[in-house]
């Protein structure tokens, strides 16, 4: 077993009365790509969001290794260089081209010099088939293309662990593939990777460990297969059942016109 | 209208010019600088200067400049502070200025979404390198038409300087027509010296907002 990478510990957040997230636990170690499901508004974005700082929490703990994430933290940026996070609407920054757009955090916050920078950066968007559009603005990419871009932006900072939320979320069914591709590629090279998808076929076939997010905690982890093939709690039943639509499924036409039937 | 008085006030109101532009770009250069930090302080939602600056904008932008001027050249005297026309001059363009500029700072930054700037920052950059980086050429691009219709309102609003006993183009106009009737040839060359300052500008205005339309939005 590998060494925990990521640690969260009773980790509150809420938001005035509400409560998000309720004292939950999650240990992500090295290169282990877990899936994170769970029915809308179950805060499994926010978890994301914590875990990087971008959200103040009421309690509990974010570890990477050892050294604390917090708002608090006087090294907070240096240690946001090593959590990657890609978001569901891109946030690519307009008025910078595809280039500049992945090499402005390597320049001014690892001050890594131009060349070298653009040097990985061409480098990493070849991988992902978009050299050829280094020099264009994010407005003439399509969603798909914004996103691979994103995803290449948050490689070049050389995270240990990358945070994807609902990353194809936003995009047209038919790019949705394109992205994960490259999320299925990064497995392969052994990424840590803590992954809020809503994609059921994907998490599946990329994850390590499926956790099931509901009403704040945790409440069901196990491998994909097992979770997906055969959820133990009632809850997660219920909310794999909304992805299929055996039950509602109308008998054929022609099986009901057959009088010899 | 004769060309013989054109010629001879021509000096008259070139001195005058040059005053209201250094007055004014005095004054609107502050006037920036009072904007930045108000809009500044809105925008990182300061205790108390938030509120103090949200009281400033709508006292600066709900009376006249004149009576800024008149309370600045005659007020300030009563309570013992000296002050000359000039100083006067460019104080009063700056207080009301400043909460115009204010204005147009903030809605730049307004309408740049904040997950921009979270996605800067979980990117490792420092709130500093994220401002200056990724919010503020967004923000100026945006706030650029407002600005630059600033700069032309507030030299125009020179023209009140005359109040204070300040020598400007207006001052010129209205000293000379007093003296020798020749209202044709000074409103000529009145109109003529504001054009001569504000054409230019409204047209690099407008070269710069077209420069600065980054590539459009979509992030």
């Amino acid at each position: 077993m590998t060494k925990p990478l990521l640690t969260v510990e009773g980790l509150v957040k809420r938001y005035g009365e509400h409560t998000v997230l309720n004292g939950l636990d999650l240990t992500v170690r090295e290169g282990e790509v877990v899936v994170i499901v769970g029915p809308s508004g179950c805060g499994k974005s926010t978890l994301l969001r914590c875990i990087n700082a971008l959200e103040p929490i009421q309690s509990g703990a974010v570890r990477l290794e050892v050294a604390p994430i917090s708002r608090e933290s006087r090294d907070l940026p240096a240690l946001r260089q090593k959590v990657g996070m890609v978001f569901q609407s891109y946030e690519l920054f307009p008025h910078l081209t595809v280039l500049d757009n992945v090499t402005l955090a390597p320049r001014k916050a690892q001050k890594r010099p131009r060349a070298e920078a653009e040097r990985e950066a061409l480098a990493l968007l070849e991988r992902v088939g978009l050299a050829d559009r280094a020099r264009d603005y994010p407005r003439q990419l399509s969603g798909g293309q914004k996103q691979r871009v994103a995803i290449v932006r948050a490689l070049v900072m050389h995270p240990q662990v990358l945070l994807f939320d609902e990353v194809t979320a936003a995009l047209d069914p038919e790019m949705v593939r394109e992205v994960l591709d490259v999320l299925l590629d990064l497995a392969r090279q052994g990424r840590t990777m803590l992954i809020v998808t809503i994609e059921m076929n994907f998490a599946r076939a990329v994850a390590d460990r499926v956790i099931f997010l509901d009403g704040g905690t945790i409440v069901e982890e196990a491998p994909p297969e097992e979770f997906f093939d055969h959820p133990k709690t009632p809850r997660a039943q219920k909310f794999l059942n909304t992805f299929t639509f055996d039950a509602v499924k109308r008998p054929h036409p022609s099986s009901l016109a057959d009088p010899t039937t | 209208m004769s060309i013989a008085v054109l010629r001879d006030y021509l000096p008259l109101f070139a001195r005058s010019a040059l005053l209201t532009v250094r007055l004014g770009a005095l004054g609107i250069l502050l006037a920036v600088l009072v904007g930045v930090l108000c809009s500044a302080a809105q925008y990182f939602r300061l205790p108390v200067l938030q509120q103090l600056s949200a009281v400033y904008i709508e006292l600066s932008r709900n009376t006249p400049l004149l009576v800024q001027l008149f309370f600045l050249y005659y007020g300030l005297p009563k309570l013992g502070i000296r002050t000359d026309p000039a100083v006067c001059g460019v104080a009063g363009l700056a207080f009301l200025g400043g909460s115009y500029m204010a204005e147009a700072f903030r809605s730049g930054l307004e309408a740049v979404d904040r997950v921009q700037l979270e996605s800067a920052l979980s990117l490792g950059l420092t709130n500093a390198q994220a401002m200056g980086s990724v919010i503020l050429p967004q923000a100026l691009s945006i706030s650029m038409p407002a600005l630059v219709a600033n700069v032309i309102f507030l030299l125009k609003e020179t023209s009140v300087f005359s109040a204070v006993s300040l020598m400007d183009l207006m001052f010129t106009a209205k000293d000379l027509i007093g003296l020798h009737y020749n209202t044709v040839e000074s409103l000529t060359l009145l109109v003529v010296f504001y054009l001569l300052i504000l054409l230019p500008i409204s047209i690099l205005g407008s070269l710069v907002e077209r420069r600065l339309r980054y590539a459009g939005s979509g992030t």
